[in-house]
Protein backbone atom coordinates (compact mmCIF):
# COMPACT_ATOMS: atom_id res chain seq x y z
CA UNK A 1 0.00 0.00 0.00
CA UNK A 2 1.45 3.63 -1.03
CA UNK A 3 2.03 6.24 1.22
CA UNK A 4 -0.74 8.42 -0.49
CA UNK A 5 -2.80 5.64 -0.18
CA UNK A 6 -2.62 5.36 3.55
CA UNK A 7 -3.19 9.29 4.15
CA UNK A 8 -6.44 9.01 1.45
CA UNK A 9 -7.72 5.70 4.05
CA UNK A 10 -7.16 7.13 7.28
CA UNK A 11 -8.88 10.55 6.24
CA UNK A 12 -11.83 8.59 5.19
CA UNK A 13 -12.37 6.46 8.55
CA UNK A 14 -11.79 9.51 10.08
CA UNK A 15 -14.73 11.34 8.40
CA UNK A 16 -16.65 8.18 8.60
CA UNK A 17 -16.36 8.49 12.27
CA UNK A 18 -17.17 11.86 12.80
CA UNK A 19 -20.01 11.29 10.66
CA UNK A 20 -21.13 8.42 12.48
CA UNK A 21 -20.37 10.45 16.05
CA UNK A 22 -22.27 13.77 14.48
CA UNK A 23 -25.30 10.78 13.36
CA UNK A 24 -25.47 9.36 17.28
CA UNK A 25 -25.80 12.94 18.68
CA UNK A 26 -28.45 14.00 15.98
CA UNK A 27 -30.37 11.19 17.48
CA UNK A 28 -29.53 10.94 21.46
CA UNK A 29 -29.36 14.64 21.80
CA UNK A 30 -26.90 16.57 24.21
CA UNK A 31 -28.12 14.90 27.05
CA UNK A 32 -25.71 11.42 25.70
CA UNK A 33 -22.81 13.28 24.35
CA UNK A 34 -21.38 16.55 22.60
CA UNK A 35 -20.81 17.27 18.95
CA UNK A 36 -17.56 16.56 17.41
CA UNK A 37 -16.48 20.07 16.84
CA UNK A 38 -17.48 21.37 20.44
CA UNK A 39 -15.80 18.31 22.48
CA UNK A 40 -12.50 19.01 20.28
CA UNK A 41 -12.67 22.56 21.60
CA UNK A 42 -13.64 21.35 25.38
CA UNK A 43 -11.13 18.94 25.24
CA UNK A 44 -8.64 21.36 24.19
CA UNK A 45 -9.60 23.69 27.27
CA UNK A 46 -9.49 20.60 29.37
CA UNK A 47 -5.82 20.19 28.53
CA UNK A 48 -4.88 23.53 29.81
CA UNK A 49 -6.36 22.55 33.54
CA UNK A 50 -3.90 21.99 35.98
CA UNK A 51 -6.68 19.61 37.53
CA UNK A 52 -6.99 17.53 34.20
CA UNK A 53 -2.95 16.86 34.42
CA UNK A 54 -3.00 15.85 38.12
CA UNK A 55 -5.91 13.15 37.05
CA UNK A 56 -3.99 12.29 34.23
CA UNK A 57 -0.45 12.19 35.61
CA UNK A 58 -1.97 8.98 38.29
CA UNK A 59 -3.09 6.97 35.41
CA UNK A 60 -0.42 7.53 33.43
CA UNK A 61 2.56 6.52 36.43
CA UNK A 62 -0.22 3.71 36.92
CA UNK A 63 -0.10 2.60 33.52
CA UNK A 64 3.73 3.13 33.22
CA UNK A 65 3.85 1.00 36.02
CA UNK A 66 1.68 -1.93 34.86
CA UNK A 67 3.39 -1.90 31.03
CA UNK A 68 6.45 -2.42 32.81
CA UNK A 69 5.86 -4.82 35.48
CA UNK A 70 3.93 -6.83 32.20
CA UNK A 71 6.63 -6.28 30.15
CA UNK A 72 9.35 -7.53 32.18
CA UNK A 73 7.51 -10.21 34.17
CA UNK A 74 5.76 -11.55 30.70
CA UNK A 75 9.15 -11.58 28.58
CA UNK A 76 10.93 -13.62 31.68
CA UNK A 77 8.01 -15.92 32.16
CA UNK A 78 7.58 -16.06 28.42
CA UNK A 79 11.02 -17.33 27.95
CA UNK A 80 11.51 -19.78 30.71
CA UNK A 81 8.43 -21.05 30.02
CA UNK A 82 9.33 -21.65 25.96
CA UNK A 83 12.87 -22.89 27.29
CA UNK A 84 11.82 -25.63 29.38
CA UNK A 85 9.19 -27.65 27.50
CA UNK A 86 7.60 -29.69 30.04
CA UNK A 87 6.64 -26.20 31.93
CA UNK A 88 5.28 -24.34 28.44
CA UNK A 89 3.15 -27.18 27.39
CA UNK A 90 1.82 -26.88 31.95
CA UNK A 91 1.50 -22.97 31.99
CA UNK A 92 0.20 -22.79 28.31
CA UNK A 93 -3.20 -24.18 28.21
CA UNK A 94 -3.89 -22.31 31.81
CA UNK A 95 -2.62 -19.31 30.50
CA UNK A 96 -5.10 -19.83 27.55
CA UNK A 97 -8.18 -20.36 29.68
CA UNK A 98 -7.11 -17.52 32.41
CA UNK A 99 -7.31 -14.65 29.34
CA UNK A 100 -10.82 -15.64 28.27
CA UNK A 101 -11.71 -14.91 31.89
CA UNK A 102 -13.56 -11.56 32.39
CA UNK A 103 -11.35 -10.02 34.87
CA UNK A 104 -13.87 -7.44 36.13
CA UNK A 105 -14.79 -9.90 38.54
CA UNK A 106 -11.61 -10.35 39.81
CA UNK A 107 -12.14 -7.04 40.83
CA UNK A 108 -13.20 -6.90 44.08
CA UNK A 109 -10.67 -9.55 45.13
CA UNK A 110 -8.04 -7.14 43.91
CA UNK A 111 -9.27 -4.37 45.89
CA UNK A 112 -9.05 -6.40 48.92
CA UNK A 113 -5.84 -7.45 48.25
CA UNK A 114 -4.09 -4.20 47.49
CA UNK A 115 -6.46 -1.76 49.15
CA UNK A 116 -7.96 1.61 46.95
CA UNK A 117 -4.37 3.25 46.21
CA UNK A 118 -2.54 3.13 42.91
CA UNK A 119 -1.77 -0.43 43.56
CA UNK A 120 -4.80 -1.71 42.54
CA UNK A 121 -4.48 -0.08 39.76
CA UNK A 122 -1.29 -1.01 38.77
CA UNK A 123 -2.39 -4.85 39.28
CA UNK A 124 -5.66 -4.49 37.13
CA UNK A 125 -3.69 -3.08 34.56
CA UNK A 126 -1.27 -6.25 35.42
CA UNK A 127 -3.49 -8.84 35.05
CA UNK A 128 -4.64 -7.45 31.38
CA UNK A 129 -1.37 -6.82 30.22
CA UNK A 130 0.28 -9.85 31.51
CA UNK A 131 -0.65 -12.92 30.10
CA UNK A 132 -0.56 -11.75 26.17
CA UNK A 133 3.25 -10.74 26.64
CA UNK A 134 3.76 -14.14 28.44
CA UNK A 135 1.83 -16.83 25.53
CA UNK A 136 3.42 -14.08 22.65
CA UNK A 137 7.04 -14.57 24.30
CA UNK A 138 6.61 -17.84 24.79
CA UNK A 139 4.97 -19.33 21.51
CA UNK A 140 8.22 -17.44 19.84
CA UNK A 141 9.96 -19.31 21.82
CA UNK A 142 9.08 -22.73 21.21
CA UNK A 143 8.45 -21.94 17.07
CA UNK A 144 11.92 -20.82 16.46
CA UNK A 145 13.61 -22.26 14.00
CA UNK A 146 16.04 -25.20 15.44
CA UNK A 147 18.01 -24.74 12.31
CA UNK A 148 19.15 -21.28 14.16
CA UNK A 149 20.15 -22.56 16.93
CA UNK A 150 21.78 -25.72 15.01
CA UNK A 151 23.49 -22.42 13.40
CA UNK A 152 24.90 -21.53 16.67
CA UNK A 153 26.30 -24.76 17.41
CA UNK A 154 27.95 -24.81 14.47
CA UNK A 155 29.37 -21.36 14.97
CA UNK A 156 30.69 -23.13 18.45
CA UNK A 157 28.64 -20.46 20.48
CA UNK A 158 28.15 -20.80 24.41
CA UNK A 159 24.58 -20.99 25.69
CA UNK A 160 24.46 -17.33 26.73
CA UNK A 161 25.88 -16.33 23.59
CA UNK A 162 23.53 -18.23 21.86
CA UNK A 163 20.42 -16.58 24.07
CA UNK A 164 21.76 -13.04 23.44
CA UNK A 165 22.87 -12.89 19.89
CA UNK A 166 20.21 -15.72 18.36
CA UNK A 167 17.69 -16.13 20.42
CA UNK A 168 16.66 -12.70 21.79
CA UNK A 169 16.98 -11.25 17.98
CA UNK A 170 14.95 -14.58 16.56
CA UNK A 171 11.62 -13.70 19.11
CA UNK A 172 11.54 -10.14 19.07
CA UNK A 173 9.32 -9.33 16.61
CA UNK A 174 6.67 -11.47 18.23
CA UNK A 175 7.57 -10.20 21.75
CA UNK A 176 6.87 -6.75 20.09
CA UNK A 177 3.60 -7.85 18.84
CA UNK A 178 2.48 -9.02 22.34
CA UNK A 179 3.94 -5.75 24.00
CA UNK A 180 1.72 -3.94 21.72
CA UNK A 181 -1.29 -6.47 22.85
CA UNK A 182 -0.14 -5.96 26.43
CA UNK A 183 -0.04 -2.19 26.44
CA UNK A 184 -3.58 -1.89 25.26
CA UNK A 185 -4.66 -3.94 27.54
CA UNK A 186 -3.07 -2.24 30.31
CA UNK A 187 -4.72 1.45 29.57
CA UNK A 188 -8.09 -0.83 29.20
CA UNK A 189 -7.07 -2.49 33.05
CA UNK A 190 -6.36 0.90 34.91
CA UNK A 191 -8.65 2.72 33.13
CA UNK A 192 -11.39 0.27 34.56
CA UNK A 193 -9.79 0.19 38.28
CA UNK A 194 -10.09 4.09 38.48
CA UNK A 195 -13.80 3.75 37.35
CA UNK A 196 -14.84 1.28 39.87
CA UNK A 197 -13.00 2.03 42.79
CA UNK A 198 -10.87 5.50 42.73
CA UNK A 199 -10.23 8.96 43.48
CA UNK A 200 -8.12 10.25 41.08
CA UNK A 201 -7.11 9.37 37.37
CA UNK A 202 -8.79 9.67 33.72
CA UNK A 203 -11.14 6.77 34.59
CA UNK A 204 -12.32 8.43 38.20
CA UNK A 205 -12.61 11.64 35.83
CA UNK A 206 -15.23 9.98 33.04
CA UNK A 207 -17.02 7.98 35.72
CA UNK A 208 -17.66 10.89 37.83
CA UNK A 209 -18.85 13.19 34.89
CA UNK A 210 -21.37 10.54 34.30
CA UNK A 211 -22.80 10.83 37.44
CA UNK A 212 -22.80 14.25 37.64
CA UNK A 213 -24.42 14.58 34.78
CA UNK A 214 -21.32 16.18 32.80
CA UNK A 215 -21.69 14.95 29.26
CA UNK A 216 -19.53 17.40 27.99
CA UNK A 217 -16.80 16.34 29.96
CA UNK A 218 -17.12 12.38 30.03
CA UNK A 219 -17.16 13.07 26.67
CA UNK A 220 -14.05 15.14 25.69
CA UNK A 221 -12.10 12.88 28.12
CA UNK A 222 -13.10 9.57 26.26
CA UNK A 223 -11.64 11.58 22.84
CA UNK A 224 -8.93 12.16 24.50
CA UNK A 225 -8.26 8.79 25.30
CA UNK A 226 -9.25 7.25 22.46
CA UNK A 227 -6.42 9.65 20.92
CA UNK A 228 -3.97 8.99 23.41
CA UNK A 229 -4.59 5.16 22.73
CA UNK A 230 -4.72 5.10 18.72
CA UNK A 231 -1.68 7.27 18.74
CA UNK A 232 0.91 5.38 20.75
CA UNK A 233 -0.67 2.02 19.02
CA UNK A 234 -0.14 2.95 15.60
CA UNK A 235 3.64 4.32 17.18
CA UNK A 236 3.96 0.68 18.24
CA UNK A 237 2.46 -0.79 15.20
CA UNK A 238 5.08 0.66 13.10
CA UNK A 239 7.76 -0.54 15.38
CA UNK A 240 6.09 -3.55 14.94
CA UNK A 241 6.35 -3.76 11.26
CA UNK A 242 9.64 -2.17 10.84
CA UNK A 243 10.37 -5.71 13.06
CA UNK A 244 8.72 -8.19 11.42
CA UNK A 245 9.53 -6.87 8.00
CA UNK A 246 13.54 -7.82 8.68
CA UNK A 247 11.96 -11.70 8.94
CA UNK B 1 42.32 -36.41 -5.57
CA UNK B 2 45.15 -35.72 -3.26
CA UNK B 3 46.68 -38.40 -1.58
CA UNK B 4 47.73 -37.37 1.44
CA UNK B 5 46.99 -38.08 5.45
CA UNK B 6 43.19 -38.87 6.11
CA UNK B 7 41.43 -35.96 7.99
CA UNK B 8 38.40 -37.29 9.29
CA UNK B 9 38.44 -41.16 10.51
CA UNK B 10 35.02 -43.11 11.24
CA UNK B 11 35.05 -46.54 12.87
CA UNK B 12 32.53 -48.13 13.59
CA UNK B 13 30.05 -45.00 13.76
CA UNK B 14 26.60 -45.97 14.70
CA UNK B 15 23.60 -44.00 15.30
CA UNK B 16 20.74 -45.47 17.48
CA UNK B 17 17.74 -42.75 17.71
CA UNK B 18 16.84 -43.13 21.80
CA UNK B 19 13.83 -43.20 22.83
CA UNK B 20 10.69 -46.11 23.12
CA UNK B 21 10.99 -46.88 19.29
CA UNK B 22 14.53 -47.11 19.06
CA UNK B 23 15.43 -46.28 15.92
CA UNK B 24 18.43 -47.65 14.14
CA UNK B 25 19.52 -45.00 11.70
CA UNK B 26 23.19 -45.19 10.74
CA UNK B 27 26.11 -47.51 10.49
CA UNK B 28 28.00 -49.00 11.29
CA UNK B 29 29.85 -46.89 9.02
CA UNK B 30 33.73 -46.94 8.53
CA UNK B 31 35.36 -44.12 6.51
CA UNK B 32 38.41 -42.46 5.86
CA UNK B 33 38.01 -38.84 4.03
CA UNK B 34 41.49 -37.65 3.11
CA UNK B 35 42.67 -34.15 3.12
CA UNK B 36 41.45 -31.72 0.87
CA UNK B 37 39.30 -34.53 -0.57
CA UNK B 38 36.05 -33.96 -2.27
CA UNK B 39 33.87 -36.36 -0.95
CA UNK B 40 29.96 -36.93 -1.60
CA UNK B 41 27.41 -39.34 -0.13
CA UNK B 42 24.48 -40.57 -2.02
CA UNK B 43 21.67 -42.34 -0.88
CA UNK B 44 17.59 -43.03 -0.39
CA UNK B 45 15.41 -40.86 1.50
CA UNK B 46 15.81 -41.23 5.22
CA UNK B 47 19.20 -43.47 5.01
CA UNK B 48 20.66 -41.50 7.53
CA UNK B 49 22.68 -39.11 5.29
CA UNK B 50 21.80 -35.91 7.41
CA UNK B 51 22.62 -37.83 10.77
CA UNK B 52 26.05 -39.01 9.78
CA UNK B 53 26.84 -35.46 8.87
CA UNK B 54 25.75 -34.55 12.41
CA UNK B 55 27.85 -37.42 13.90
CA UNK B 56 30.63 -36.12 12.29
CA UNK B 57 30.05 -32.37 12.73
CA UNK B 58 29.55 -33.21 16.99
CA UNK B 59 26.00 -31.88 16.70
CA UNK B 60 24.85 -35.45 17.86
CA UNK B 61 27.13 -38.06 19.57
CA UNK B 62 27.18 -41.61 17.76
CA UNK B 63 25.63 -44.47 19.78
CA UNK B 64 28.87 -46.43 19.23
CA UNK B 65 31.84 -46.00 17.17
CA UNK B 66 34.77 -42.78 17.23
CA UNK B 67 35.19 -40.37 14.85
CA UNK B 68 38.61 -38.38 14.75
CA UNK B 69 39.06 -34.83 12.94
CA UNK B 70 42.70 -33.91 12.60
CA UNK B 71 44.35 -36.62 15.00
CA UNK B 72 41.70 -35.76 17.65
CA UNK B 73 38.49 -37.15 18.86
CA UNK B 74 35.37 -35.83 17.89
CA UNK B 75 32.74 -35.77 21.22
CA UNK B 76 29.74 -33.71 21.95
CA UNK B 77 30.67 -30.22 20.46
CA UNK B 78 31.02 -28.87 16.95
CA UNK B 79 35.55 -29.05 17.02
CA UNK B 80 37.30 -26.13 15.78
CA UNK B 81 38.18 -25.72 11.56
CA UNK B 82 34.58 -27.37 11.06
CA UNK B 83 32.40 -25.56 9.38
CA UNK B 84 28.85 -26.51 8.20
CA UNK B 85 25.97 -25.31 5.78
CA UNK B 86 22.42 -26.67 6.17
CA UNK B 87 19.87 -27.24 4.39
CA UNK B 88 17.35 -25.38 5.78
CA UNK B 89 17.77 -21.28 5.21
CA UNK B 90 20.10 -20.58 7.94
CA UNK B 91 20.60 -17.06 7.88
CA UNK B 92 19.44 -15.12 10.53
CA UNK B 93 16.82 -12.98 8.97
CA UNK B 94 17.82 -9.64 11.60
CA UNK B 95 20.83 -9.23 10.34
CA UNK B 96 22.51 -7.72 6.78
CA UNK B 97 24.17 -9.57 4.62
CA UNK B 98 26.93 -8.45 5.96
CA UNK B 99 26.56 -8.64 9.22
CA UNK B 100 25.82 -12.21 8.70
CA UNK B 101 28.81 -13.19 6.77
CA UNK B 102 30.89 -11.13 10.18
CA UNK B 103 28.56 -13.20 12.79
CA UNK B 104 31.08 -15.89 13.64
CA UNK B 105 34.10 -13.69 13.45
CA UNK B 106 32.42 -11.11 15.44
CA UNK B 107 32.25 -14.17 18.47
CA UNK B 108 35.43 -14.64 18.11
CA UNK B 109 36.37 -11.55 18.80
CA UNK B 110 38.49 -10.47 16.20
CA UNK B 111 39.40 -6.97 15.29
CA UNK B 112 37.53 -5.53 13.04
CA UNK B 113 39.78 -4.34 10.25
CA UNK B 114 40.79 -8.16 9.84
CA UNK B 115 37.16 -8.98 10.61
CA UNK B 116 35.84 -6.08 7.22
CA UNK B 117 38.95 -7.77 5.02
CA UNK B 118 37.79 -11.64 5.31
CA UNK B 119 33.82 -10.42 5.47
CA UNK B 120 34.65 -8.40 1.97
CA UNK B 121 36.47 -11.06 0.39
CA UNK B 122 33.61 -13.99 1.13
CA UNK B 123 30.87 -11.63 0.02
CA UNK B 124 33.10 -10.77 -3.03
CA UNK B 125 33.51 -14.40 -3.48
CA UNK B 126 30.29 -15.62 -2.90
CA UNK B 127 28.94 -13.24 -5.79
CA UNK B 128 27.19 -10.66 -3.05
CA UNK B 129 28.83 -7.63 -3.11
CA UNK B 130 26.05 -5.83 -4.55
CA UNK B 131 23.81 -7.02 -2.06
CA UNK B 132 25.79 -6.24 1.26
CA UNK B 133 23.46 -4.36 2.81
CA UNK B 134 20.08 -6.39 1.89
CA UNK B 135 18.33 -8.53 4.74
CA UNK B 136 18.00 -12.15 3.55
CA UNK B 137 14.30 -11.51 3.60
CA UNK B 138 14.79 -9.74 0.23
CA UNK B 139 16.91 -12.32 -1.35
CA UNK B 140 16.43 -15.28 -3.07
CA UNK B 141 16.70 -19.29 -1.47
CA UNK B 142 19.83 -19.33 -4.09
CA UNK B 143 21.13 -15.93 -2.88
CA UNK B 144 20.40 -17.05 0.95
CA UNK B 145 22.57 -20.27 1.13
CA UNK B 146 24.89 -18.30 -0.58
CA UNK B 147 24.93 -15.82 2.84
CA UNK B 148 25.38 -19.41 4.97
CA UNK B 149 28.07 -20.45 2.80
CA UNK B 150 29.57 -17.03 3.14
CA UNK B 151 29.17 -17.09 6.77
CA UNK B 152 31.01 -20.26 7.12
CA UNK B 153 33.81 -19.93 4.52
CA UNK B 154 34.81 -16.68 6.33
CA UNK B 155 35.93 -18.80 9.34
CA UNK B 156 38.19 -20.54 7.12
CA UNK B 157 37.21 -23.84 8.12
CA UNK B 158 39.32 -27.27 7.29
CA UNK B 159 36.73 -29.05 6.98
CA UNK B 160 33.61 -27.98 5.39
CA UNK B 161 30.10 -29.75 5.63
CA UNK B 162 27.46 -29.37 3.45
CA UNK B 163 23.95 -30.74 4.19
CA UNK B 164 22.29 -30.78 0.73
CA UNK B 165 22.49 -27.21 0.75
CA UNK B 166 21.23 -26.80 -3.17
CA UNK B 167 18.17 -28.71 -2.47
CA UNK B 168 15.61 -26.29 -1.96
CA UNK B 169 16.98 -24.53 -5.87
CA UNK B 170 16.40 -24.94 -9.03
CA UNK B 171 18.70 -26.90 -11.21
CA UNK B 172 20.14 -24.62 -13.49
CA UNK B 173 21.12 -22.37 -10.33
CA UNK B 174 22.25 -26.15 -8.54
CA UNK B 175 25.02 -26.44 -11.34
CA UNK B 176 25.97 -22.68 -11.10
CA UNK B 177 26.23 -22.94 -7.10
CA UNK B 178 28.04 -26.58 -7.84
CA UNK B 179 30.51 -24.47 -9.74
CA UNK B 180 31.07 -21.84 -7.14
CA UNK B 181 31.36 -24.84 -4.54
CA UNK B 182 34.81 -26.83 -6.49
CA UNK B 183 35.96 -23.07 -7.04
CA UNK B 184 35.82 -22.37 -3.15
CA UNK B 185 37.04 -26.00 -2.58
CA UNK B 186 40.26 -25.19 -5.18
CA UNK B 187 40.96 -22.30 -3.68
CA UNK B 188 40.73 -22.79 0.06
CA UNK B 189 42.05 -26.29 -0.37
CA UNK B 190 39.27 -27.58 2.51
CA UNK B 191 38.22 -31.10 2.90
CA UNK B 192 34.53 -31.16 1.87
CA UNK B 193 31.83 -33.29 2.66
CA UNK B 194 28.91 -32.96 0.65
CA UNK B 195 25.80 -35.08 1.49
CA UNK B 196 23.27 -34.34 -1.74
CA UNK B 197 20.47 -36.63 -2.71
CA UNK B 198 21.43 -35.68 -6.53
CA UNK B 199 23.25 -38.53 -8.46
CA UNK B 200 24.16 -35.98 -11.53
CA UNK B 201 25.42 -33.26 -8.87
CA UNK B 202 27.30 -35.80 -6.52
CA UNK B 203 29.31 -37.52 -9.77
CA UNK B 204 29.95 -33.99 -11.02
CA UNK B 205 31.28 -32.61 -8.27
CA UNK B 206 33.10 -34.72 -6.02
CA UNK B 207 36.58 -36.56 -6.03
CA UNK B 208 34.62 -39.90 -4.53
CA UNK B 209 31.01 -40.95 -3.63
CA UNK B 210 29.55 -43.03 -1.10
CA UNK B 211 26.44 -45.07 -1.87
CA UNK B 212 24.30 -45.43 1.21
CA UNK B 213 22.20 -48.20 1.66
CA UNK B 214 18.20 -47.61 3.01
CA UNK B 215 17.88 -47.72 6.65
CA UNK B 216 20.31 -48.39 8.39
CA UNK B 217 22.64 -46.25 6.59
CA UNK B 218 26.36 -47.85 5.46
CA UNK B 219 28.13 -47.81 2.80
CA UNK B 220 27.16 -50.40 -0.03
CA UNK B 221 29.74 -48.61 -2.85
CA UNK B 222 32.16 -45.87 -2.76
CA UNK B 223 33.08 -45.10 -6.32
CA UNK B 224 35.93 -43.06 -7.34
CA UNK B 225 35.48 -40.25 -10.29
CA UNK B 226 38.81 -39.59 -11.10
CA UNK B 227 38.24 -35.94 -12.27
CA UNK B 228 40.99 -33.52 -11.97
CA UNK B 229 41.19 -30.92 -9.77
CA UNK B 230 40.60 -28.00 -11.96
CA UNK B 231 36.88 -29.24 -13.40
CA UNK B 232 33.46 -27.53 -13.41
CA UNK B 233 29.46 -28.21 -14.71
CA UNK B 234 30.76 -29.02 -18.04
CA UNK B 235 32.19 -32.45 -17.29
CA UNK B 236 28.84 -33.54 -17.24
CA UNK B 237 29.18 -33.58 -21.04
CA UNK B 238 32.10 -35.80 -20.40
CA UNK B 239 31.54 -39.39 -21.46
CA UNK B 240 32.83 -40.76 -17.85
CA UNK B 241 30.07 -38.71 -16.62
CA UNK B 242 27.69 -40.89 -17.76
CA UNK B 243 29.25 -43.81 -16.76
CA UNK B 244 30.09 -42.90 -13.05
CA UNK B 245 26.13 -41.20 -12.77
CA UNK B 246 24.84 -44.73 -14.33
CA UNK B 247 27.70 -46.60 -11.63
CA UNK B 248 26.09 -44.72 -9.06
CA UNK B 249 22.34 -45.58 -10.16
CA UNK B 250 23.00 -49.24 -10.68
CA UNK B 251 24.42 -49.47 -6.46
CA UNK B 252 21.57 -47.33 -5.21
CA UNK B 253 18.49 -48.61 -7.40
CA UNK B 254 17.65 -51.13 -5.08
CA UNK B 255 17.57 -49.52 -2.09
CA UNK B 256 15.49 -46.67 -3.77
CA UNK B 257 13.51 -49.08 -4.03
CA UNK B 258 13.41 -50.00 -0.42
CA UNK B 259 12.94 -46.32 0.90
CA UNK B 260 9.76 -46.67 -1.34
CA UNK B 261 8.40 -49.75 -0.21
CA UNK B 262 9.07 -51.77 -3.49
CA UNK B 263 11.99 -54.22 -2.22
Amino acid sequence: MSRRQGVLDGTLILLAILAVWQGLYQYAGSAALTPPWATVRYAVDLLGTPNFWGHATQTLSAFAWSVAISAVLGIALGLWFGAFRFAGDVAEPMLASLYTIPKVTLYPVMLLLFGLGPSAKIAFGVIHGLIPVVLFTLGAVKNIRPVLLRTARSLRLSPIQTARFVLVPAVLPEIASGLRVGFSLCLLGVLIGEMFASQRGIGFLIINGINSHNVKLTTAVTLIVIVFAVGANSALLALDRRLHHRG
Amino acid sequence: MTETAAHAVLRGVTRVYPGASQVHALGPIDLDIAKGEFFSVVGPSGCGKSTLLDVLAGLNPPSAGTIVFEGKPVAGSVPDGVGVVFQEDASFPWLTVRDNVAFGLRRLGMDAAEIARRVDYAVGFMGLADFAGAYPAQLSGGMRQRVCIARTLVLQPRLILLDEPFGALDQQTRLLMGDELLRLWRETGATVLLITHALDEAAMLSDRVGVMSSRPGRFIDLVETGWPRDRDSRIVSDAAFGAVTARLWSSLRTESMKAIGRG
